[in-house]
């Protein structure tokens, strides 16, 4: 049984979750405009909160501004290289601890008892640790991004079918090849989970260290705004982290469509429908 | 389902080898799955295992296949000791076991890569034996997209496209509907008058090992033990109709009187034994 449904068309459910969100972030500016403009204050002070229109002229203004520009730049390439030395760390560490009982049963242990810990508490520690500032800054973000890799690359090479690991073994892999052709494609649905609560999690640790031991980038211009007053770059910083993260996750969810294409669900899959 | 192709495809091959288990005994833990258990296929003989759930008859496959050790005894393949699985005892599984992450195509062709065929040829060979089965038209699809039958079909090319010694099937229609197994039965047979391999089939179905086997192997509740090696004389090729053959009700009742026995002993309600 065959049937074609058009992949790249305009389905209703599309139209209409795209119009809500638009509805959706519409009612939330407009509720700050509101609050900010009459300074509301029911508890809660709007007072020294700026409007989305001061924000919104900041932005522009910072858009042009060669360092504000380098504090994104900064913060960018912090993710980016914690992100990816953990993914580098975590998704063969994991393989392996799931692959061979023994190697699980030494290093479970410690990963439970730092998983736990937060990564802002990792600060004066990390200060301590590393020679410059910029290397203890990305080894909290490394830290922030290891464990949930870790912990869902172990996850996923648990959830292989033991039926598959044995046809393929019958049909004469040896252990490179299980690893090659049966643990981490298997396990990828799960680690491109972690990947994707591992980059929310970097962000998280990336600002918190940027904030308090850093120098640049979007955590410290954040934190600085507020020590100088300018409460329009608050806003701005803030804004700019949400910003930022929805689009490195974007970016994970992407990247696990292309080297996943057996996940796609099936009716938008060429030619099956079942 | 679409019919097995009725020429030879020129790339098919035949192979087939000999099994030789001699007293053998595997047990897990305190459990004793198979207990003194002989048996010796010829060169191309399809060998029916047949008896209840739990007696065994799995365990006896796995050994051949190398996934278990034997704990006494001996299992030997064209004179060799078996040690580890290999492609030359090719394996169906109950569940179809395909990798998801990898086509039709791929799935089929992973034993002449594993083996270190060329990309390209592993796809022609394993592209011959998907039209064999009757799927070349899927071989770009993930297994996902498959019926159940089309699965196991899919697994099948999967093993013979290594031209295995000996086929290994572990009750490999057993999860599908009626309609479906009976297909798959008699293009089974089909195939196998191509290939020649030997094969050794585990089912509980009495029907099934009949229709299929030159031999039926009655086996005991666990520990596994020979209770009857029946000599199938049904003429060949076996037509449809083959149930209403006057032998064939001969071998069924004798079958059944022993499953009977054995699974009575299996679950023996009245003495607080058994499942």
């Amino acid at each position: 049984m065959m049937l074609r449904l058009p992949s790249m068309s305009w389905r209703k459910s599309d139209v209409r979750g795209w119009s809500l969100g638009v509805v959706s972030l519409t009612v939330f500016v407009l509720a700050w405009h509101l609050a900010t403009t009459y300074h509301l204050n029911f508890h809660i002070r709007f007072v020294n909160v700026p409007t989305p229109g001061a924000v919104f002229l900041r932005a522009v203004k910072a858009a042009g501004d060669h360092r504000f520009i380098a504090h994104i730049w900064m913060s960018l390439e912090r993710i980016l290289l914690g992100f990816t030395l953990a993914a580098a760390v975590a998704v063969p560490l994991g393989l392996t601890m799931g692959r061979f009982a023994t190697l699980r049963a030494v290093v479970f242990p410690v990963v439970e008892v730092l998983r736990p810990i937060p990564a802002i508490a990792w600060v004066p520690m990390s200060i301590m640790l590393w020679p410059s500032n910029e290397e203890s800054i990305i080894f909290i973000t490394f830290l922030g991004s290891f464990f949930p890799i870790l912990i869902n690359t172990l996850h996923g090479v648990a959830a292989i079918d033991p039926a598959v690991v044995r046809a393929a073994r019958s049909l004469g892999a040896g252990e490179m090849d299980l690893f090659h052709q049966v643990y981490l494609p298997g396990s990828l649905p799960h680690i491109f989970t972690g990947l994707t609560v591992g980059m929310g999690v970097a962000w998280v640790s990336l600002i918190a260290a940027e904030m308090i031991s850093g120098q640049f980038g979007i955590g410290y211009f954040t934190w600085e705004a507020y020590a100088l007053v300018q409460y329009a770059d608050i806003v701005l910083g803030m804004l700019l982290i949400g910003g930022l993260g929805l689009l490195s996750s974007a970016v994970i969810r992407l990247l696990g469509r292309t080297v996943m294409p057996w996940s796609r669900p099936i009716s938008s899959r060429p030619g099956c429908f079942k | 389902m679409t019919a097995i192709a009725s020429i030879r495809a020129p790339l098919v091959r035949t192979s087939h080898g000999r099994i030789d288990i001699d007293s053998l005994s595997i047990n897990f833990g305190n459990h004793q799955a198979i207990a003194d258990f002989s048996l010796h296929v010829e060169p191309g003989e399809f060998v029916c295992l047949l008896g209840p759930s739990g007696c065994g008859k799995s365990t006896v496959l796995n050994g051949i296949a190398g996934f278990v050790t034997p704990n006494s005894g001996s299992i030997l393949v064209d004179d060799e000791t078996v040690t580890k699985p290999g492609p030359d005892r090719g394996m169906v599984f109950q569940q179809h076991s395909l990798l998801p992450w990898k086509t039709v195509l791929e799935n089929v062709a992973l034993g002449p890569r594993m083996r270190g065929v060329s990309k390209a040829e592993a796809r022609l060979v394993a592209r011959e034996y998907l039209d064999l089965v009757g799927l070349g038209a899927w071989a770009s699809h993930y297994p996902a997209a498959l019926s159940g039958g089309m699965a196991q079909r899919v697994g099948i090319a999967r093993a013979l496209v290594n031209h295995p010694k000996i086929l290994l099937m572990d009750e490999p229609f057993g999860a599908l509907d009626a309609q479906t197994r009976i297909i798959m039965q008699e293009n089974l047979l089909k195939l196998w008058g191509l290939t020649g391999n030997t094969v050794l089939f585990v089912t509980h179905d009495i029907d099934e090992a009949l229709f299929l086997a030159d031999r039926v192997i009655v086996i005991s509740a666990a520990p596994g033990q020979v209770l009857l090696d029946l000599k199938n004389d049904l003429p060949r090729p076996r037509p449809q109709d083959i149930f209403a053959h006057p032998s064939f009700a001969d071998y069924k009742r004798e079958c059944l009187r022993l499953i009977r026995q054995e699974s009575g002993k299996a679950f023996d309600f009245a003495n607080g034994t058994g499942i």
